[in-house]
């Protein structure tokens, strides 16, 4: 059994004066041991949501949740605050999009990082501190002892978001989620990050749900790539068969608009046009059909269901581009 | 940090000379002059103008401005007309009492003001939120002398319980090494002294805290609210950190950056109240004396006195730009 499996996941926010917003609509996906799962889609698609929610860090007020979630066979959504204090940072963690804002200004780096090794494992004063410096080592920090003595403000993006990612470390939790971790940073601390985090899973076999809307991220990472669209999967397929046979045509949008080195000097980059703004309600059809060059009438015949190939390709869409019923030549192609 | 220091109160000397030009064009253009204060109703315009001329008024301004300077250098305030003595000396008389009812005002203000400012982000839209938002307005709107009158009435003269004017009870017959009264008396051991000072520094300490505490109190929820939406209050909940250290580790501390600001310039704001509150509670300190210094056209004291107390307000500002070094690691002085 997956150890995070999400089911039917939904989260709507109630907004004063203004008609609720559904942010994710139905999402089902499944995260194994050891296993990199990739959140893919545009902004306000949904995906920070999805892991926010796992986590319990939605807040209160004007949000609710709906399905299921289970992670190692505890119902997260249904668990007691305090219970899922415990569980957060110590078996699932989080790594944040902006290192900048994301840790605290004014306390000391070591601090941030010896607390949740005092509130999970219990250590203290010299131990707590050699093992934060230990940690600091890990993720690749340099002069760590001195580090921990440092403000965020002293250090720079990628070292900051390293010292996010030992503090989501720290305690060797069973599920690491990563929301868009290399946002901020550029191309080349990118690379390092992306390493160091494909490192972590490989030693410790931790799971990891990455987030993120740049798929040149998820080619080199994931296992599994989920795309999101207004709040729902629109294509979900291991990554070859993504990369191979892109069914759906957003996902084929988004593939396409990522800038190519080998591309001639003054060709057009080639956007996925128009914006989540001219979405549709999923209940009157696809909600990608204003954007869509496929787009017909069937399109509006309602919320278009979840095909699924018999390689576990699986797409939402009325009109895919390649036709995964016709004689199975895409799919051979896809796992050749 | 010693740099820091020296670079301060070096910038006072262009602050003090501009201060002083000002006011002393301000002071001298004021209407009337000591010679209708000092002298009584039946006194001849001739006694008036012999007046003027031995107190070297009816010189040109600039005149007497250079000749105030000169004995300004040498820390000479001059004469105050209404009592004779010494400016300084009168400062160093009336500044303990100032400085005591100040501190009582800012420590109910902040003692109060940020617990409260607290809980009601913590219990945003509850009972607690609605009414110290509601307190806080009228803490700011209503006049500092209405509420110090109302106060006398309702704890001096109908439940009687706290003095309502002077510093002390006047028989007390107590000591006074520092002047500074509740000091005083614990120094001395007149520990009855003390808490006699204390009883009447309550009514004037809270007449004077009521806008600074209101203040403090909105900056402290506004700056609580905002921090609690910050991404590193989302990072340390990720940790699943205890509430205990999340609220007080990385809300409070962050929340309290400009209430500290906020709290150096109330302080020295605080004077401007301090007139009033004193005069309302016949408090003998600072307020008090250039109140009556302006009715009297008391031109050295009142000189000396806005002078020194703009040295007083550039120190306590030093003192809390080195205290908020303190909190932000970021403006860490070198």
């Amino acid at each position: 059994m997956a150890l995070l499996a999400v089911d039917n996941l939904s989260v709507k926010f109630t907004r004063r004066g203004k008609p609720d917003f559904q942010a994710v609509d139905g999402v089902s996906f499944a995260v194994s041991e050891g296993e990199v799962v990739g959140l893919v889609g545009e902004s306000g698609c949904g995906k920070s949501v999805t892991s926010l929610a796992l986590m319990g860090l939605l807040g209160d007020h004007g949000v609710s949740v709906g399905g299921n979630a289970t992670f190692d066979g505890i119902e997260l959504l249904k668990l007691r605050k305090d219970a899922m204090r415990d569980l957060r940072g110590r078996d699932m963690a989080m790594i944040f999009q902006d290192p900048l804002s994301s840790l605290n200004p004014v306390v000391p780096i070591g601090i941030q990082v010896t607390e949740i090794l005092t509130r999970h494992r219990g250590m203290r004063g010299e131990a707590a501190r050699k093992e934060a410096a230990d940690l600091l080592d890990r993720v690749g920090i340099p002069d760590p002892t001195r580090r921990l003595r440092e403000y965020p403000h002293q250090m720079s993006g990628g070292m900051r978001q390293r010292a996010l990612i030992a503090m989501a470390v720290a305690c060797a939790p069973r599920l690491l989620i990563a929301d868009e971790p290399t946002t901020a940073l550029d191309v080349t601390i990118q690379a390092q990050i992306l390493e160091l985090l494909k490192e972590l899973v490989d030693s410790e076999g931790t799971a990891l749900l990455m987030i993120t809307h740049d798929l040149g991220v998820v080619a080199g990472l994931c296992d599994q790539i989920n795309v999101l669209y207004a709040g729902k999967v629109v294509e979900n397929a291991a990554r070859r068969n993504l990369f191979a046979a892109p069914t759906h045509p957003y996902s084929v949008g988004l593939l396409g608009s990522i800038p190519r080195l080998d591309a001639p000097r003054g060709e057009p980059l080639t956007p996925v046009r128009g914006s989540v703004n001219d979405n549709i309600d999923w209940a009157d059809g696809c909600a990608f059909a204003p954007r869509c060059d496929h787009y017909t009438i069937e399109c509006l015949q309602g919320p278009p269901a979840l095909t699924e190939t018999y390689t576990g390709h699986g797409y939402r869409c009325v009109n895919p581009v390649i036709d995964h019923t016709a004689p199975a030549v895409s799919d051979t192609e896809a796992n050749s | 940090m010693f740099r820091f220091v020296v670079r301060r109160l070096l910038q006072l000397v262009p602050t003090l000379l501009g201060l002083s030009l000002l006011l002393f064009i301000w002071v001298h253009s004021l209407p009337g002059g000591p010679e209708y204060s000092l002298l009584n109703e039946d006194a001849t315009d001739e006694q008036r103008a012999a007046l003027r001329e031995s107190l070297g008024l009816n010189e040109p301004i600039w005149v007497q401005y250079g000749r105030f300077m000169a004995k300004l250098v040498q820390l000479d305030f001059g004469i105050s007309l209404q009592t004779g003595q010494p400016v300084l000396t009168e400062f160093f008389n009336r500044f303990p009492a100032t400085a005591e009812l100040g501190i009582m005002a800012m420590t109910m203000a902040v003692c109060v003001g940020i617990p409260l400012g607290y809980f009601a982000a913590r219990y945003r839209g509850r009972f607690l939120d609605t009414g110290a938002v509601a307190g806080s307005l009228i803490g700011i709107c209503i006049p500092v002398f209405f509420l110090g009158f109302i106060l006398k009435l309702i704890f001096s003269e109908h439940l009687g319980l706290l003095p309502s004017a002077f510093r002390q009870t006047a028989g007390i017959n107590a000591t006074h090494p520092t002047g500074f009264y509740v000091l005083d008396g614990l120094l001395t051991g007149e520990f009855d002294a003390a808490w006699d000072a204390f009883l009447h520094l309550i009514l004037p300490g809270l007449t004077l805290a009521s806008i600074p505490l209101a203040i403090i109190t909105r900056m402290t929820r506004a700056s609580v609210l905002e921090v609690m939406g910050e991404d590193y209050v989302r990072t340390a909940e990720s940790k699943g950190l205890q509430q205990r250290i999340i609220r007080g580790r990385h809300i409070l501390r962050n929340a309290m950056l400009p209430v500290v600001t906020a709290i150096g310039l109330l302080t020295g704001a605080l004077f401007a109240g301090a007139v009033l509150t004193e005069s309302v509670f016949a408090f003998q300190g600072m307020g008090l004396f250039v109140y009556q210094a302006t009715q009297t056209r008391d031109y050295p004291a009142l000189m000396g006195f806005i002078m020194l107390i703009a040295t007083v307000y550039v120190l306590v500002n030093l003192l809390v730009d080195i205290s908020y070094s303190l909190f932000d690691p970021r403006v860490r002085v070198r």
